[in-house]
């Protein structure tokens, strides 16, 4: 086993391209670490993308948020603006593993990692948020949605690493939220999860919406149907029993140690009805 | 010798105190050392080849490549561990258990080991050892596996406890019954008669610290073994018949212990352990990862369980009958049997039969657990007591109290009580402000009793006394829950000097005579009594040495509030001599001054308690949350309240595990699906409220103190209070453990189905 750390994106991607056997990407390692401990994967080389400067800052511009693959998710909720302009995201990253895991994990891993049940890929696909691609053939930006293909697969070719995400700048009268299911209070993975992203108008009725389900299908889901019951209304009663039914109908969910498709369905339409009314109330509805 | 250990009405001074515990600042630090903190010079990395398959005939193993591996310095299969259990089946099931001979009995079973030079040498060996496996139909499941039909797991099981001996075999082990009177006269004279099944799945004991040991087998034939357990004399026992050795040629050294719960009193990986090493002739370390905790060590039964429970109008029962179909994994145990003797243990019944069957099946041998057997029985019964109180009308506390046990009952399972602190844990229920608490909406109330036999067993201690009046005790039950700071309580009293004079100390087995394991809630109740014993023979040694000091008969010295004192008028002017003062002069007076005792301490007192639990649930999604909890139990006399209290939070909080979200989840394929800590799920810290205690104290008289054990009886009410909770805040009476949110929400989707069907059929009926 062989252990780098590149100090340029450049050159971590030229060693990743290059490299013969198995490679793995290490960053805070949560997920590498514990799979190696665990005897399941023992990569030839490691690439350590810490010491490359840039990937562990939170640039704040005029479009937005970059957020570098090395930043921990425990500075994510230590950045005022980000966490005012985008609290679902940074709840959802807040949500993972442990206060000692949540130092070390970042989002770009739990999106890399591919686990249908990751507690920041829902929020972030509810964001709209991209991933900056760096690879042997240059840069691209692609949606959150298009990275994972199937549990443990991404679309990521040989010799690729996300070097970030970017989330917008906010709208006014803009809100997200993320909850999961888990039968403990901490320390567990999600059963089912949905994250929720509004934008309202001027009177206070929804505008524009994302709604994305997490541990509902082999990969996030991105729910077209769900959004489309919220845009035009101000989350009454009946416009959440429909979000419910539809979210419940969008599930392609399985049978598992950690829940039951009846389960996971039913779960998805609650939680969905309830980050809905967390973002409306974030977005300043009443 | 010759010793009393009667109850003896006395005051005390030591015992009843909280001083901080002598192990502690190890434990925080780091610096305490557990199992796989013991290393030697030279040793090697043991791991274990396991069965992926949960039932299949070993037709061949090939470790020809393992061998040639270069680093690899042993590879063993069962040849290397030869039968030599000679007619003895529950020894062979043991061995049988630590390394599979003729078939795999389940995922996990080990097949093969080896020993090497590091980790990621032994990892490979086990990758290049060929196993050749025919897969054989399995079950895992305690009812299927009870059926006529089932893929039969050993040949050689004929169902024992019948009238008739069985002409075929099958899964069931055994049947036994206990009881007494006529049920059936019983259930004819009740007014109202609820019958209900339960099920409880399988759970893990879930210590922290894996299974972990060094062994050491010397050319010479002397062995060692360091290991995490909570018997090292058993544990000796079992290994030298195991390995073909004399015992005394076996010295096993306990490590620190990082909870046992029962799961430390079997042997596992340590007979595997000492026949690497005696084969690679170097010391081996062999180290369990969590996954083979999970599929190899542990569990308790996973159980079947139907109650039938007759009560008149006026709420007296009149009979009682459960059948309870126990899983054994794939040997033989007694663990329905256990359930089948506590199940009804709490009250006072004239009509009661309880029948167990001992059901095998293929997962991992089922071990003890706190009070192994009990939590699940009082499950099914206490969850029936409590519909049955409703159909009477009467409150679930008074009628208990209505129909607890008593001085003098003839408990279900044969013996005739002494006095027992059922009724005043329940009256101290009905009395605490925790029951008149509010309750808000989703939210419910419930409550349980439990019991517990406790054990006492062979015990041996010395007690030695230093020349700086310093005393050291050596015990050979190995401290899994405060027992070396209650202990040095113990001998602090009896001998009347300070507490921070005494240290404790666990003894190995070449410093010792045997010893039972800490089970069975001994530890404090037997060594305490030990200690007592051993104590007072110091104080006959010590009163000796002060006559000789004094040159007077010693018959003329009495002992009290640690000095000598010479009785009589004709010596008022010798003044008292301290422990200390004696202990100095002890080079000249005839040298070092010891006690020690060895006994079979009889008369454990039995334990009863009451839980309160409190829960809301979500009835969108079946979460819930334990909102106050309160444990109120008969300790006889808690020597050291901290840790007493620290024992009944510890067995509510596991029980709250089990109840809520623990469970074995086996796929179709026989596998376990949740062998780690992620998706076996025990409680997090933030799981649960401050657990409240009420130490009730109820003197054992067969013990000088009045001490009874106090470890297990914890875990007995706590699933069964906590479902009476769930059942009272949903509506919905919870039959199933655990009661996590998927079943919670399926049985309020059912009942809610159930409703609505009623209420069209009502509609047409009107």
């Amino acid at each position: 086993m062989r252990y780098i750390r590149p100090l340029t994106i450049e050159d971590a991607v030229g060693q990743l391209a290059g490299s013969p056997g198995t490679a793995a990407i290490l960053a805070g390692g949560s997920d590498l670490l514990v799979r190696m401990k665990g005897g399941f994967v023992e990569p030839e080389l490691i690439i350590d993308i810490k010491a490359i400067a840039a990937l562990s800052e939170i640039r704040e511009t005029a479009e937005g948020f970059s957020i570098g693959a090395a930043v921990p998710c425990a500075v994510l909720g230590e950045h005022k603006s980000l966490r005012q302009a985008w609290p679902g995201v940074v709840e959802a990253a807040k949500l993972i593993g442990s206060k000692q895991v949540q130092g070390r994990c970042t989002i770009v891993g739990n999106l890399c990692n591919a686990s249908p049940a990751a507690d920041s890929v829902p929020a972030l696909v509810a964001a709209s948020a991209r991933a900056v691609v760096a690879g042997p053939a240059g840069k691209r930006t692609i949606a959150v949605e298009s990275v994972p293909t199937a549990p443990g697969r991404t679309s990521l070719a040989k010799g690729e690493i996300i070097e970030a995400i970017l989330l917008d700048s906010r709208a006014p009268r803009s809100g997200d939220a993320y909850l999961r299911f888990i039968p403990r209070t901490e320390m567990d993975i999600a059963v089912v999860s949905a994250g929720v992203n509004l934008t309202l108008d001027e009177a206070g009725v929804v505008k524009t919406a994302r709604v994305a389900l997490g541990a509902a299908a082999p990969t996030v889901l991105l729910v077209a149907d769900a959004a489309e019951v919220l845009v035009g209304s101000r989350l009454d009663e009946a416009t959440l029993e429909r979000l419910a039914k539809v979210c419940a109908g969008a599930c392609r969910p399985i049978d598992d140690k950690r829940g039951t498709i009846e389960f996971r369905r039913k779960v998805a339409g609650v939680l969905a009805g309830r980050a809905a009314t967390a973002a409306y109330q974030r977005a300043g509805g009443k | 010798m010759n010793f009393d250990p009667r109850l003896t009405n006395r005051s005390f001074t030591s015992v009843g105190t909280r001083p901080i515990r002598p192990d502690g600042i190890d434990k925080v630090t780091g610096r305490a050392r557990y199992g796989a903190d013991f290393n030697m010079a030279g040793q090697l990395v043991g791991r274990v080849l396991r069965s992926p398959h949960a039932h299949a005939v070993i037709r061949g193993i090939d470790t020809a490549k393992a061998e040639a591996l270069p680093g690899v310095k042993a590879v063993i299969t069962a040849a290397d561990l030869p039968d030599l259990t000679n007619g003895d089946g529950a020894l062979y099931d043991i061995l049988d258990n630590c390394i599979a001979r003729k078939k795999a009995l389940y995922d996990g079973h080990a097949v093969a080991a080896v020993a090497a030079i590091d980790a990621r040498t032994a990892r490979q060996a086990l990758k290049l050892i060929e196993v050749d496996y025919e897969v054989l139909p399995h079950v895992t499941d305690v009812d299927e596996a009870f059926q006529h039909g089932a893929p039969l797991i050993n040949e050689a099981i004929f169902t024992e406890g019948l009238e008739e001996k069985p002409v075929k075999p099958s899964n069931v082990h055994k049947r036994t019954q206990y009881g007494h009177g006529d049920i059936h006269k019983g259930f004819s004279e009740a007014d109202f008669v609820i019958e209900r099944s339960f099920r409880t799945e399988q759970t893990h004991q879930g210590y922290i610290e894996p299974h972990a040991c060094v062994a050491s087998v010397s050319s010479d034939g002397m062995a060692e073994l360091w290991v995490c357990t909570q018997g090292p004399f058993v544990y000796r026992q079992h290994c030298a018949q195991l390995l073909g050795m004399e015992a005394s040629k076996l010295r096993v050294t306990s490590s620190e212990i990082g909870g046992g719960f029962g799961g430390k009193t079997h042997v596992w990986a340590e007979p595997v352990a000492l026949a690497l090493s005696r084969k690679a002739g170097r010391p081996v370390k062999l180290v369990m990862t969590r996954d083979e905790v999970f599929r190899a060590s542990g569990p308790t039964s996973a159980t079947s369980i139907d109650i039938k429970i007759g009560a008149r109008k006026d709420g007296t029962i009149t009979a009682a009958e459960a059948t309870l179909r126990y899983s054994c994994g794939p040997y033989a145990g007694m663990w329905a049997e256990v359930g089948a003797m506590t199940a009804f243990a709490c009250y006072r019944l004239d009509n009661v039969r309880t029948v167990g069957f001992e059901v095998l099946v293929n997962r991992p041998k089922t071990a003890a657990y706190r009070a192994p057997s009990a939590p699940m029985a009082a499950f099914a019964v206490e969850s029936t007591i409590d519909e049955l109180a409703g159909k009477v009308g009467m409150d679930a506390v008074d009628f208990r109290i209505k129909n607890a046990a008593q001085e003098g009952t003839r408990a279900s399972y044969g013996p005739v009580y002494g006095p027992i602190g059922i009724g005043p844990t329940l009256e101290a229920v009905k009395n605490h402000p925790h029951m008149q608490a509010p309750l808000k909406k989703n939210q419910g109330r419930g409550m349980a009793c439990g019991f517990w036999f406790n054990f006492g067993g062979q015990t041996c201690v010395d007690l030695n006394i230093g020349m700086d009046g310093s005393v050291s005790l050596a015990v050979g039950t190995v401290d899994v829950g405060g027992s070396r700071a209650s202990l040095s309580l113990v001998a602090a009293e009896e001998l009347g000097i300070d507490y921070a004079q005494v240290k404790a100390i666990v003894a190995d087995t070449s410093s010792l005579g045997y010893n039972d394991m800490t089970d069975g809630s001994r530890g404090t109740f037997s060594s305490s009594m030990a200690t007592i014993s051993a104590a007072r023979n110091a104080i006959k040694v010590l009163r000796e040495r002060a006559a000789q000091m004094w040159d007077i008969p010693a018959d003329d010295v009495v002992w009290e509030k640690g000095h000598a004192l010479a009785k009589g008028e004709k010596y008022g002017n010798l003044s008292p001599l301290s422990l200390k003062e004696i202990a100095a002069q002890s080079g000249t007076t005839g040298g070092p001054i010891a006690g020690h005792s060895e006994l079979v301490a009889d008369g454990a007192g039995v334990s009863f308690a009451t839980h309160i639990c409190d829960i809301e649930v979500d009835p969108e999604t079946g979460a819930t949350r334990v909102l106050r909890y309160t444990v109120v139990q008969d300790a006889g006399k808690a020597v050291h309240p901290t840790y007493v209290e620290g024992q009944y939070q510890g067995g509510a909080a596991q029980g709250i595990g089990w109840a809520l979200n623990e469970e074995y989840i086996y796929g179709k394929d026989g596998r376990l699906q949740n062998a780690g800590f992620l998706d076996y799920r025990i409680p997090v810290c933030s799981d649960l409220p401050m657990i409240d205690t009420q130490i009730l104290e109820i003197p054992n008289p067969n013990h000088p103190y009045g001490i009874r054990g106090v470890g297990e009886t914890s875990i007995v009410p706590p699933l069964a209070a906590i479902a009476n909770a769930v059942s009272n805040a949903v509506g919905v009476r919870m039959t199933h453990i655990p009661m996590s949110p998927p079943r919670i929400l399926a049985a309020l989707e059912a009942s809610t189905s159930a409703q609505k069907s009623e209420s069209i059929f009502g509609k047409h009926d009107a």
